[in-house]
Parts: structure tokens; C-alpha cells; sequence
């Protein structure tokens, strides 16, 4: 098997406890993500999720395993990596628009400030923000807005693979709506491989080809991971219709409230674990891969 | 009549009539001296007929200010030169005293912020220091330099170190975790990171500290140059003092009011200018 375009291997995490002992938070997390896929990571809290993204972003330091990206160990922050964080993390003291040009300007030192102005508006624009808007500071903003910002500059820097910590966790419901299928436009025109984290399953089903679902920690590990098989381009009004929807997202309801918990804490003498790939597929009956996890599941359907 | 009136304008009318007020009370407290052909012949013998000091009346400060301020840069000599010179050495020696200040405060601070080591390392020597008078550096600065001008500077640059040191520590360590991450996920090395995220992250709170720092300097300028003398406003009351010339004296007093409020007016256009809301 060919080397995935992001492999995270052996991954552990172990914090100190405060009583003299540590804290396993993760383990031997092993799992990779291909070129131009779309990946959420679904779990409770306390699992590591945010970890591991702090990881993969070069801001923090695993205990041990390594991250590798294009064959490359990752070490540090790195302009490939680019990250939408959950509360915007823009500059409050610059307009939306210098907000994107400061992220541009960082990437193409050589493009002259014209380039990097038209760049900026652009991307700007491909999330709907145009006009006298963008010469507005943050806190002029709402905060469907901000983060429509934070989109654009990190989409505006092409980075080799996107990082978004729970982007719309901070937004009402509507707005969320609206800026996933905004994501989802900006994404779909790029080869862009993009990494998120939610806590929000109908957002996970609607914008990912794979969810990976973590067990609770301490000792968490990703369990599995889930196929979306629900065809692009996809309408959050439209995949409620589909006939793998409400399978997959039963499947992962049911793992977030009962299995997430009875999974937890199996420390297995396997030392690299790779999630068990799930595939729920209404419509070719039996030529899906059959999976033991699956057939109480069935009962739930058409 | 009034309810058509703004809040500002009210103020305005208000303060008015406060100035008004108080200037008539005092004009009516100072009791009038008695003009030679009205005294009797006791009081003659008694040399009352010889003008006597006293608080002046309002009306004579008037007229004192408008005759200095129309011609403020005269040089008579050493002890009679004109406000505007008097003033401008003592802004002068402020200036220098305080961007040398800066210059040390600024980048330390940065230090201090950035480095908890280098904030524990600092932090014994700064609480000593800082509570010192800076007048009490005065000998020793005398001493030291063996110039008094140079000595003045030195004090101002004692006095208004501190608050922008401490200001400065304190708004570099503040800046959020988050904006240094941004920084970080694009790659800015140290020195980009620090003029273009951290300094304007902290500028409100450096500000703060320098605006804290211009106005003690200028308290203390006024002291520092009743001890060494020569020049400046401070000098220019104390000379007045000797001469027992109190128009003068109550001119120059409200002068280094009104040069100490437009040192601070600047640093608060300089504050609202890098505010930022978050």
C-alpha cells in the first residue's frame, strides 16, 4: 500500500498529571488522508481532537510518532499547513481585507501590492464579502463574517493541506448553514485536502468524504473511520433525501453515544492502530463491504 | 432655552460660568492698598504706604500673561528671558530625558515580556527602583555627570522609565496566544512577528504606559529645575519667588498646567490612534 499524502503514525500524547504520574490522552493514533480528500474527526471532548490538530499545524509537539506530509516528517509551522482557527484568530487591528493581504504577503513576498490586493479581493469575494465590507476592522464584523474572513485567508494561500478547528462553533445555527455550503463552493473549485474538527454530525456528513470517529479518552484512539457515500456536489436540503443519509448518521450517532464510551480506554498491544474503515451503502445493496459493526444499523432503514 | 443645547455645549456654558465665578471671588478677596493721599498721618509713619506683597488680583495675572505672552522669546540676560524660552528648555530636557527613556523601556520591556525568565530576572530590581524620588538621584546624578544639565536629563529619564517598562512587559506578555499562532502558521520570523503583531497587539497598552511617563516627567521637570537652576520653567518660578513677584509666579504656574495638558493631549490622539476594538 502506497504512502497516503498525510500519514500520521504512531502519534501518542501524554501530559503530565499533576500527582507525579502522566496522562495518556492519545496512543499509537495512526491514520492518513489522501490528496485532495476532505476529512472530518468527530468525538467528544477531551479526546485529543484539538491536540492532534495543534499537531498537524506544527504548533504543538507530539510525546512520540511522527506526522508526514509528501514524505516529509513535519516539524513546526509551516505556510503548507494553513489553519482556520474556532475563533477567527484575525488581527483586530486591520480591516478584513489586510487581514487576507497579511496572510498573502507572507506567502508571495515577491508580489507586488497590487497582486496581492486583487488576490485578496478575490478570495474575498468567493466567500461574499465584497465591497465597502472589507475595509471593515473585526469587531465591526459579525461573526459569520470573521470567520468568512479567516476562510478566505486561509484559502487565498493555496496551503498543501487545510487545517479548521471547529470553524463554525462559535455561529448560530443559519449562519452555519450558509457558510458550509460557502466552504464547501470555495473547496469544490480546488484540489484542497482539508482537515476539521466538529463536534456537529450533519455538518460532518454534508462537507466530508471520510469521517474519523475518536473514542473518549484518556487512551483514546480514531475507531473508525466512516466512507460518506452520498455523491458531490451535495445540498444540506437535498442529502437528507439520499438513502445512505440517515444510516450514516444514525451509524454515528450511535457511536458517539454508546460505543465512543465502551471503546474507551482498550489499551490493545497492537502498536499501530489504524482505524477499521466503515462503509455504509444503501445503493448497491451487498456489494458494499459487509461489516460486522453494521447490522443492527440495518434495522433502522427504508 | 438650554434643553436645545448639546451635552457638550451645557458643559461648556457651565464651565464658563464656573471661571467667571471664581475669577470675581478672587478678585473681590483681595482687599485694595490703600494709595498713599488716603493714609493717615500714623500709617504714614508707620511705613504702611509702602507697597506691600499679596496675592494679586486675577485682573494683574491678566495682564501679566497677555504682556509675556506677546513677546514670550525675548533674552535679557540671564535671569529675564521670555516664557516661550523658559518653557522650551524645560520641554527641551523633557524630551530628551524621555526618548532616551523610551529607547530603553521600549525594547527591554519587549524582553521582559517576552522571556519569563528574563520578567523574574528584572522584576527585583525594577520594584526597588521604581518607588525612588527621582529628585533623590539628584546628588548622586550631580556627582556622576558633574553637569547640572545633564543632570536634569538624567532625572527625567529615571522618572519616566518606569511606567513605560512596566506598561511595555505587560502589554507584550498580554498579546493573545492566538495572534502569535497566526504569525506562526505564516511563517513570520521573530522580527516580523514583533513589529507586526506583537507591537501593534501591545501599542495601546506601550502607549498608555508613555502617556503615564510624559506626565511625570513634566511634574518632576518643574522640581528638578528649582535645584539646578540657569533655565527652564521651574528655575523661572523659583526666580520669581525671590523677586517676590507672585503675578508672575501664579502666570507660571498655570502655564506649566497648560503645557503639561498639551504633552497629554498628544499621547491621547497617539492612544486613540492605535486602539483597537477586539
Amino acid at each position: 500500500m502506497s504512502k497516503p499524502f498525510l500519514s500520521i503514525e504512531r502519534l501518542t500524547q501524554t501530559y503530565p498529571d499533576g500527582k507525579g504520574g502522566t496522562m495518556t490522552v492519545f496512543e499509537n493514533a495512526s491514520f492518513g488522508i489522501e490528496k485532495g480528500e476532505f476529512v472530518c474527526i468527530l468525538g467528544h471532548s477531551g479526546c485529543g481532537k484539538s491536540t492532534i490538530m495543534n499537531i498537524l499545524a506544527g504548533l504543538a509537539e507530539p510525546t512520540s510518532g511522527v506526522v508526514k506530509m509528501d514524505g516529509l516528517e513535519v516539524s513546526g509551522p509551516s505556510l503548507d499547513r494553513g489553519v482556520v482557527f474556532q475563533n477567527y484568530s484575525l488581527l483586530p487591528w486591520l480591516s478584513a481585507l489586510k487581514n487576507v493581504t497579511f496572510g498573502i504577503k507572507a506567502r508571495h513576498p515577491d508580489w507586488s501590492r497590487d497582486k496581492v490586493e486583487a488576490h485578496a479581493r478575490d478570495f474575498l469575494s468567493k466567500v461574499g464579502l465584497d465591497g465597502d465590507v472589507v475595509n471593515r476592522k473585526p469587531s465591526q464584523l459579525s461573526g459569520g463574517m470573521r470567520q468568512r474572513v479567516s476562510i478566505a485567508r486561509a484559502f487565498a494561500n493555496h496551503p498543501k493541506l487545510l487545517l479548521l478547528d471547529e470553524p463554525f462553533g462559535a455561529l448560530d445555527a443559519l449562519t452555519r448553514g450558509t457558510i458550509q455550503e460557502e466552504l464547501l463552493k470555495i473547496w469544490s473549485g480546488t484540489e484542497q485536502t482539508v482537515f476539521m474538527i466538529t463536534h456537529d454530525i450533519d455538518e460532518a456528513i454534508l462537507l466530508a468524504d471520510r469521517i474519523l470517529l475518536m473514542t473518549n479518552g484518556p487512551y483514546a484512539r480514531v475507531a473508525e473511520s466512516v466512507e460518506i457515500t452520498i455523491p458531490r456536489p451535495r445540498k444540506r436540503t437535498e442529502i437528507v433525501e439520499h438513502p445512505n443519509y440517515y444510516a450514516i448518521r444514525n451509524h454515528l450517532v450511535q457511536f458517539l453515544g454508546h460505543r465512543s464510551k465502551e471503546l474507551a480506554g482498550q489499551q490493545t498491544d497492537a502498536d499501530d492502530l489504524r482505524p477499521e474503515t466503515v462503509r455504509i451503502d444503501h445503493t448497491q445493496q451487498d456489494s458494499a463491504g459487509h461489516n460486522p459493526d453494521t447490522p443492527p444499523l440495518r434495522a433502522v432503514n427504508h | 432655552m438650554l434643553d436645545n443645547l448639546s451635552i457638550n455645549q451645557r458643559a461648556a456654558i457651565l464651565s464658563l460660568v464656573m471661571l467667571i465665578g471664581g475669577l470675581l471671588i478672587w478678585e473681590a478677596a483681595i482687599p485694595a492698598q490703600k494709595t498713599a493721599e488716603n493714609l493717615t498721618e500714623y500709617e504714614i509713619l508707620m511705613g504702611l504706604g509702602q507697597e506691600r506683597a499679596g496675592v494679586p488680583p486675577p485682573s494683574d495675572v491678566l495682564a501679566k500673561a497677555w504682556e509675556e505672552l506677546s513677546n514670550p522669546f525675548y533674552d535679557a540676560g540671564p535671569n529675564d528671558k521670555g516664557i516661550g524660552i523658559q518653557i522650551g528648555y524645560s520641554i527641551y530636557r523633557v524630551l530628551s530625558g524621555y526618548i532616551l527613556a523610551a529607547m530603553v523601556a521600549i525594547p527591554l520591556g519587549f524582553l521582559i515580556g517576552m522571556s519569563q525568565i528574563a520578567y523574574k530576572a528584572f522584576n527585583p530590581f525594577i520594584q526597588v527602583l521604581r518607588p525612588i524620588s527621582p529628585l533623590a538621584w539628584m546628588p548622586l546624578a550631580l556627582f556622576v555627570i558633574q553637569d547640572s544639565e545633564a543632570s536634569a536629563i538624567f532625572v527625567i529619564f529615571i522618572c519616566s522609565i518606569w511606567p513605560m517598562l512596566i506598561n511595555t512587559a505587560f502589554g507584550v506578555a498580554g498579546v493573545r496566544q492566538d495572534w502569535v499562532n497566526v504569525a506562526r502558521t505564516h511563517e513570520l520570523g521573530s522580527f516580523r512577528t514583533a513589529f507586526t503583531v506583537i507591537l501593534p497587539a501591545a501599542a495601546p497598552t506601550i502607549i498608555t504606559g508613555m502617556r503615564i511617563s510624559i506626565g511625570i516627567a513634566w511634574l518632576v521637570i518643574v522640581a528638578a529645575e528649582m535645584l539646578v537652576g540657569g533655565t527652564g520653567i521651574g528655575y523661572y518660578v523659583w526666580n520669581e519667588w525671590n523677586n517676590l513677584d507672585l503675578t508672575s509666579v501664579i502666570f507660571s504656574i498655570l502655564m506649566i498646567g497648560v503645557v503639561g495638558m498639551l504633552l497629554d493631549t498628544a499621547f491621547s490622539v497617539l492612544q486613540r490612534a492605535v486602539a483597537y476594538a477586539e
